[in-house]
């Protein structure tokens, strides 16, 4: 096994054709992966796999077949010195509201072997790092969504790891805090140095944050890449305007632009920067209201059927600031894998709302 | 500690007044024994609500003193009456105040295991380099730790007064080490029993119920039928039947090992020698079991 060092292309967690199966259900199916240094999307619907594989590479559940390795220790043989190296922040609430977030950072820095004086210390520097200030001497029983997410990840953070795996850390956010969390997630590898892999079942969101997008469905792997073949390949531009759609449509195509016409909605593939200026000048040339013009991502559902057979079901969803759409997209894809497994029902679309 | 090598900060804006950068952590990095030490002081610490708010260190605190005041009175008449011996053994003690023996454990055990399972806070132990060993040996040590405070303290009340009155070094010393040595035992199977009952639920109330349920009514059941043996002159029969509730259990130990005088009617304790080890093995027993019993419990608790 190669040892891991913070050298680009080294892999901080590579698997193997790495199973789970439980009596009834199969959570992981010969999953082989290779995560590279850096922030790493991991996506999938509810009962994908990902709380399962977390916990593989936690060592704390054993793999039924297949091997995975962190930071190139065997899972299996030092799960224990992984644990020292990486960081851990569970998609639920896991805070005791009595007490504070200073003494249970502190407390929780002093469980990963921090001596009193560093765990203090430490514990200081993470909760300003994540942006939590005088309310940190304040019990967490009364924090909002937003400062509890923080103090789950500083306590994550707290040890100074190698790496982080952050499961759903902006579940329950508003799209404001799912921006600061998003934002925060990218400083913890831009800033601190720390891969991360991150969890979702929204692909919109992730990709804005992440190198690299893994996406598992069943239990297999569906895709891994980074995040610009996702996005630039197709990164498009949905424009709305009040009327003459089919005359917007003739003059940017006569300015040697791509443009589908989908509902009310026209997408214009994006070239370059110009694409902008293109657009604007057209519907000004025009002479009718700009209601929208904003970018277009993948859709998670996009992503499970071929890129030449793109099919928007419902044209009037934006996907590129609202994360909703992108959830409503997962349950139809959650439902047809149903029969299978059961738990991907569990929860979801809980967030499309 | 050296000092922490500043991190360059790329991508930050510049404006941002707080920012002194990330700072990596290259000091050092204690080991698991350390981590079940802090866990260990944490829920000791706890126990008696230090570190915790005022209003948590109300119960454990009047419990103490409740627990320690009879020895305080009993020491004051034994120096100003000059009494030729304390009015109560020093095995007795812990029996005689063993309601509030057990209001301490049934509070104290789920504050310490329950709030975890409660607050899903289990999984941040688990995600870090300690083993369910540790967590659960960390929580055993510290109530039982607790309960020896609770238990010796006044038995050091009393032979600090029995020695100030001036009564037999020797005698005390010697009752005194006994007394010690019985209430480790209770500390240890009363923690023992509580906090495997304390595991199972994460809402405290019925934790704190169903432990003090466990030890009034073995307690009660033993003793009734204990009475009706009395009174049917079957002295043997009394002696057999403490094992079956933990303070008849370090009871009757205590009889048969400590030469103590038992508190069960007309002071049978176990008719003979198989009773006696019959006594010590359920005594072993229940705290390896209880000990055993929590490592299972932890076994499925994992990340969720």
């Amino acid at each position: 096994m190669a040892r891991a060092t913070t050298v680009e292309h080294v892999t901080v967690i590579a698997t193997e054709s790495l199973s789970k199966r439980y009596p009834r259900v199969t959570a992981l199916d010969r999953l082989t992966v290779d995560i590279t240094p850096g922030v790493t999307g991991l996506v999938g619907a509810n009962g994908a796999g990902k709380s399962t594989l977390i916990k593989i590479l936690l060592g704390l559940a054993p793999a039924t077949e297949g091997r995975a390795a962190v930071l190139g220790l065997d899972v299996a043989a030092h799960g224990a010195e992984i644990r020292g190296l990486v960081g851990y922040m569970p998609e639920h609430d896991c805070l005791p509201p009595d007490v504070s977030a200073t003494e249970f950072v502190v407390h929780m820095a002093r469980m990963s072997g921090l001596p009193p004086a560093a765990a203090r210390e430490r514990t200081a520097d993470t909760l300003r790092h994540v942006g939590l200030y005088e309310e940190r001497y304040r019990p967490m029983g009364g924090y909002s969504t937003g400062m509890k997410q923080r103090v789950k990840l500083a306590q994550a953070l707290v040890h100074d790891p190698r790496l982080v795996l952050l499961d759903e850390p902006t579940n329950g956010l508003d799209p404001a805090g799912r921006d600061e969390m998003l934002g925060l997630i990218r400083r913890v590898h831009t800033d601190f140095g720390i891969s991360v892999l991150v969890t979702s079942h929204l692909l919109g969101e992730l990709e804005r944050t992440s190198d690299h997008i893994v996406v598992i469905d069943g239990g297999k792997l569906l895709r891994a890449s980074s995040t610009s073949d996702f996005t630039q390949a197709t990164a498009s531009l949905a424009v709305e305007v009040t009327d003459r759609e089919q005359e917007l449509l003739a003059a940017l195509t006569a300015a040697g632009l791509t443009v589908q016409a989908k509902g009310h909605l026209l997408h214009v593939d994006i070239a370059d920067d110009a694409t902008y200026d293109a657009v604007r000048d057209a519907v000004a040339g025009l002479g009718v209201g700009l209601v929208r013009m904003e970018q277009r991502r993948h859709r998670i559902a996009e992503l499970f059927t071929d890129d030449e057979d793109l099919t928007y079901e419902d044209p009037d969803a934006p996907t590129t600031e609202g994360t909703a759409p992108t959830a409503e997209a997962t349950a139809p894809r959650a439902e047809a894998t149903a029969p299978t497994d059961p738990t991907l029902k569990e929860g979801e679309g809980r967030d499309a709302a | 500690m050296t000092q922490p090598e500043t991190m360059p900060t790329p991508g930050t804006a510049p404006d941002v007044i707080h920012n002194i950068g990330y700072r990596k952590y290259t000091g050092p990095r204690l080991g698991r024994g350390y981590a079940r030490l802090s866990l260990y002081s944490q829920s000791l610490r706890g126990a008696y609500g230090l570190g915790r708010s005022a209003k948590s260190k109300v119960l454990p605190m009047i419990l103490l003193g409740a627990m320690c005041a009879p020895a305080l009175i009993m020491v004051a008449v034994a120096i100003f009456t000059d009494m030729s011996k304390l009015p109560v053994d020093y095995t007795r003690y812990a029996v005689i105040m063993q309601a509030v023996i057990t209001l301490f454990v049934a509070s104290q055990a789920p504050q310490s295991v329950s709030r975890d399972l409660r607050f899903k806070t289990t999984p941040l132990y688990f995600s870090r380099p300690m083993e369910r060993v540790d967590y659960v040996a960390a929580k055993y040590a510290a109530l039982s730790t607790a309960l020896f405070l609770l238990t010796a303290l006044p038995l050091v009340i009393l032979y600090v007064g029995a020695l100030l009155a001036k009564l037999s070094f020797g005698t005390q010393t010697a009752g005194f080490a006994k007394g010690l040595v019985s209430v480790l035992l209770l500390s240890l199977l009363f923690a023992g029993v509580a906090l495997v009952i304390a595991a199972v639920t994460p809402r405290r109330g019925f934790g704190v119920a169903a432990i003090i349920a466990v030890f009034v009514i073995t307690y009660g059941a033993v003793s009734s039928v204990q009475g009706v043996a009395s009174a049917q002159e079957n002295y043997d029969v009394i002696g057999w039947l403490g094992v079956f509730s933990p303070i008849t259990l370090i009871d009757g130990f205590q009889t048969w090992f400590l030469g103590a005088d038992s508190a069960f009617p007309h002071a049978s304790g176990p008719p003979d020698a198989l009773a006696g080890t019959v006594y010590l093995l359920a005594v072993l027993a229940l705290i390896a079991g209880t000990f055993g019993l929590l490592m299972r419990r932890y076994r499925k608790v994992g990340l969720s």
